[in-house]
């Protein structure tokens, strides 16, 4: 092991770390604009530059490796110079005003530019300002702020394989755009937003809606309610400071109330809806031999992808709606019904991980009355941060509360939802029971659970071995429905969600997600999950009754109305 | 005539700048609009921001119409040192177009480009596939003039 010495601190560190890694081990911060833990190294910002003994030129820690008997200096006067120089550059082509910025107080520029005690830039600013794409209901991309670190690129050409974004043109006059330097919505986007969880500054962010939220909450007129996907609830903490993966339920559902919300629902109900729904499609599929392997049809990148690239597998979907949709659905419909609400009076909003759920909802199929979205305004994890900033509300010291009835008895199986091969282990713990006729005696499906890209599994039913998988990242997607393309699958049922690691790292979530952070937030999903009384959807009491009362059957006649949807090529 | 071209190339992204060159060559205004990009990158299989950014970060390359003979200014620092801009004034006052346009007769149209590889020659221009070096505004009045007389 290499024996080294930083800022003439002498260190063995492992073989084969750069000069960034192993300072972050031994807790020397080294600045970084460009690099992003999990993502190539690309070293084009130089704002890492440090000094090593003996060497002329700055090397860039994020790329250098270290060897045995290097001296490093991460802060001798040369490199701090190096590096405000470097970082005034930057500013003098970037829109700097902090103040009226989405991210003042959470950008990475910004805090760099804090540290190395930039008050006043020596550069007249030269930016040439250029029209921001506001053209879809996702993502707002605001070119005047982009500072060129290349981490949007890398996510959309190599994680999720779908390549909108790139450099465009050379030298000082490169720019970051989709094609023709236009709109993400002429081009495959599928507004999975991992490039806006990535971004350093506000060059891509999330459309902000929670002023139309506010309106609502303000509007005596309205009846308003919320909804939380499974995932909020183990990443909102991190949002308002608490270490990541912790479990913060009941004090989300004490702060929702704060904010004046009339109701406090949970989306877990309708994904153990959706289980019975999903779950039944497929062995009506497997038994009238219907088209399969089938796919989950709960996460809305995939959905913009498989309409966008693989039109000939739309019948493979599930006609399922998603949580967030069924639960629009049945608000406007079944809710508005009891409570005796105008449903044109009723405004849902939905608090979700992900920004392509903005889109889902704008959907021209989700609307039961065909002119009323079920679900009125989505917002992301990071937007009910805000909100809850905003009011001033001391998130820490929150009583805890608990969820409203109806939709607020929910099960272990739909807490998962939110983790990579959640959906799936959700469906087989209902499936196996109803097919096999018998009590389940091992409820965890560990093989499809974690961080591996895809995963496998065998189940019994009824007497025959099934095989399923689950993928996450679009990457990987790509290569699940290639198979089935090619008519070489051999799976009967594959869950597929378009960001890395499911929606736990959707791409609404707080930032500054990683691996690391991700696997604390699927830990804490299954925690939440071994804790619940009721582990399996089809055991869900108020599922049942809301059958009983108003739905009838699974697939049945009202299901279909108002649960199900279809597809359409797209391009 | 994209079609004929596209028809000698399998389904490869390697075979991106091979496509791009041919068609480009064999095409009157010698340039590849939108809807040209999006059939090349349907039939490469890669995405049309590929296309565009390949195409953006070669000079040679352009995505706006041009003209018989095309001029390309070296920006790089050597030339700008050495009087590159009287270089961009003189050009743009001779053909009355401003870099990036085309003239009114379709003759000329006037670029930037980077280095052209004569930095010893500087300040260079390269009209079509012939590079002038060592830039006097004499010199360039009577190169001008040889093109408008000649073609
Ligand atoms: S939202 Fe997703 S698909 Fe669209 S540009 Fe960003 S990373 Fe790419
Ligand atoms: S948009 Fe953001 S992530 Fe992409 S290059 Fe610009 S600054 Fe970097
Ligand atoms: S995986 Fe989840 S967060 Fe990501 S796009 Fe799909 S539904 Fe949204
Ligand atoms: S962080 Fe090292 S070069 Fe950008």
């Amino acid at each position: 092991m290499p024996n080294i010495k930083i800022n003439g601190k002498p260190l063995t560190v492992e073989e084969g770390t750069t000069i960034l890694e192993a300072a972050k081990a031994n807790n020397i911060k080294i600045p970084t604009l460009c690099y992003y833990p999990d993502l190539d190294i690309k070293s084009d910002c130089r704002v890492c530059s440090v000094e090593i003994v003996g060497q002329k030129g700055l090397k860039t820690a994020c790329s250098e490796p270290v060897w045995d008997g290097m001296e490093i200096r991460t802060n001798s006067p040369r490199v701090l110079n190096a590096r405000k120089v470097l970082t005034e550059l930057i500013l003098a082509n970037h829109d700097a005003n902090c103040t009226a910025c989405e991210k003042n107080m959470n950008c990475e520029l910004q805090t760099l530019a804090n540290t190395l005690g930039i008050d006043e830039n020596r550069f007249e600013n030269v930016l040439e300002e250029r029209p921001l794409d506001t053209a879809n209901p996702s993502i707002t991309r605001n070119p005047n702020r982009c500072i060129k670190c290349g981490r949007c690129v890398d996510v959309c050409k190599n994680v999720q394989g779908i390549h909108v974004l790139d450099n465009m043109g050379r030298s000082n006059e490169m720019e970051i755009t989709p094609a023709y330097g236009k709109y993400l919505s002429d081009q495959e986007c599928t507004f999975c937003g991992q490039c806006s969880s990535v971004c350093p500054v506000a060059s891509i962010t999330e459309k902000d809606k929670s002023d139309e939220v506010w309106e609502a909450l303000h509007d005596e007129d309205k009846h308003v309610i919320v909804q939380v996907a499974p995932a909020v609830r183990v990443s909102l903490g991190e949002e308002m400071g608490a270490r990541p993966g912790a479990i913060v339920t009941e004090k989300m559902v004490s702060a929702l109330r704060s904010l004046g919300f009339d109701r406090v629902f949970d989306t877990d109900f309708t994904a153990d809806l959706t289980i019975l729904e999903e779950g039944h499609e497929l062995l009506e599929r497997v038994k009238e031999g219907g088209t399969l392997p089938m796919f989950t049809s709960c996460c809305p990148g995939w959905i913009s992808f498989a309409e966008q690239q693989y039109p000939e597998l739309l019948d493979n979907l599930s006609t399922c709606k998603s949580p967030q949709q069924m639960f629009g659905s049945l608000a406007k419909t079944y809710y508005a019904k009891k409570e005796d609400i105008d449903p044109e009076k009723l405004h849902v909003v939905s608090v979700m991980p992900c920004t392509a759920k903005k889109y889902e909802a704008s959907r021209e199929e989700m609307r039961v009355d065909g002119e009323n979205p079920d679900v009125d305004t989505v917002l992301t994890t990071r937007e009910l941060g805000k909100m809850v900033r905003q009011m001033g509300i001391d998130f820490d010291e929150l009583e805890p509360s608990s969820f409203d009835d109806p939709f607020g008895i929910t099960s272990g199986a739909a807490a998962i939802f939110g983790a990579s091969g959640g959906v799936m282990e959700a469906a087989l713990r209902t499936v196996s029971e109803v097919v096999n006729e018998e009590p389940l005696k091992q409820l965890d499906f560990e093989d499809v659970r974690g961080l591996e890209g895809i995963k496998e599994a065998e189940v019994e039913l009824g007497g025959n071995t099934v095989r399923v998988a689950v993928a996450h990242s679009l990457s990987n997607a790509r290569k699940l429905a290639e198979e089935v393309k090619q008519g070489d699958s051999p799976y009967a049922f594959i869950e597929i969600m378009a960001c890395p690691g499911g929606c736990i790292g959707g791409g609404g979530q707080p930032y500054n997600t990683t691996n690391a952070t991700r696997q604390e937030r699927i830990d804490a999903t299954y925690r939440v999950d071994s804790r619940m009384e009721i582990r399996q959807s089809h055991k869900n009491p108020v599922i049942t009754t809301l059958y009983e009362e108003y739905l009838e059957a699974p697939l049945g006649e009202r299901s279909h109305k108002l649960l199900h949807t279809h597809y359409q090529k797209r391009n | 005539m994209l079609e004929n071209i596209l028809k000698e190339y399998p389904r490869q992204e390697d075979y991106l700048i091979e496509v791009l060159l041919e068609y480009q060559k064999q095409k009157a205004d010698r340039h590849i609009g939108e809807d040209e990009i999006r059939r090349i990158a349907e039939h490469l299989g890669v995405t049309e921001s590929k296309v565009w950014s390949v195409i953006t970060f070669y000079t040679f390359f352009s995505t706006r119409p041009r003209g018989e003979n095309i001029i390309q200014i070296c920006k790089d620092v050597p030339c700008y040192l050495n009087d590159g801009n009287t270089v961009q004034r003189t050009l743009e006052q001779l053909l009355g177009v401003q870099v990036g346009d085309t003239t009114k007769n379709q003759k000329f149209t006037l670029e930037h480009t980077s280095c052209l590889g004569h930095c010893d020659g500087a300040p260079a221009i390269r009209i079509n596939d012939k590079t002038y070096t060592n830039l006097s505004v004499d010199k360039l009045k009577a190169i001008i003039s040889e093109y408008r007389g000649n073609t």
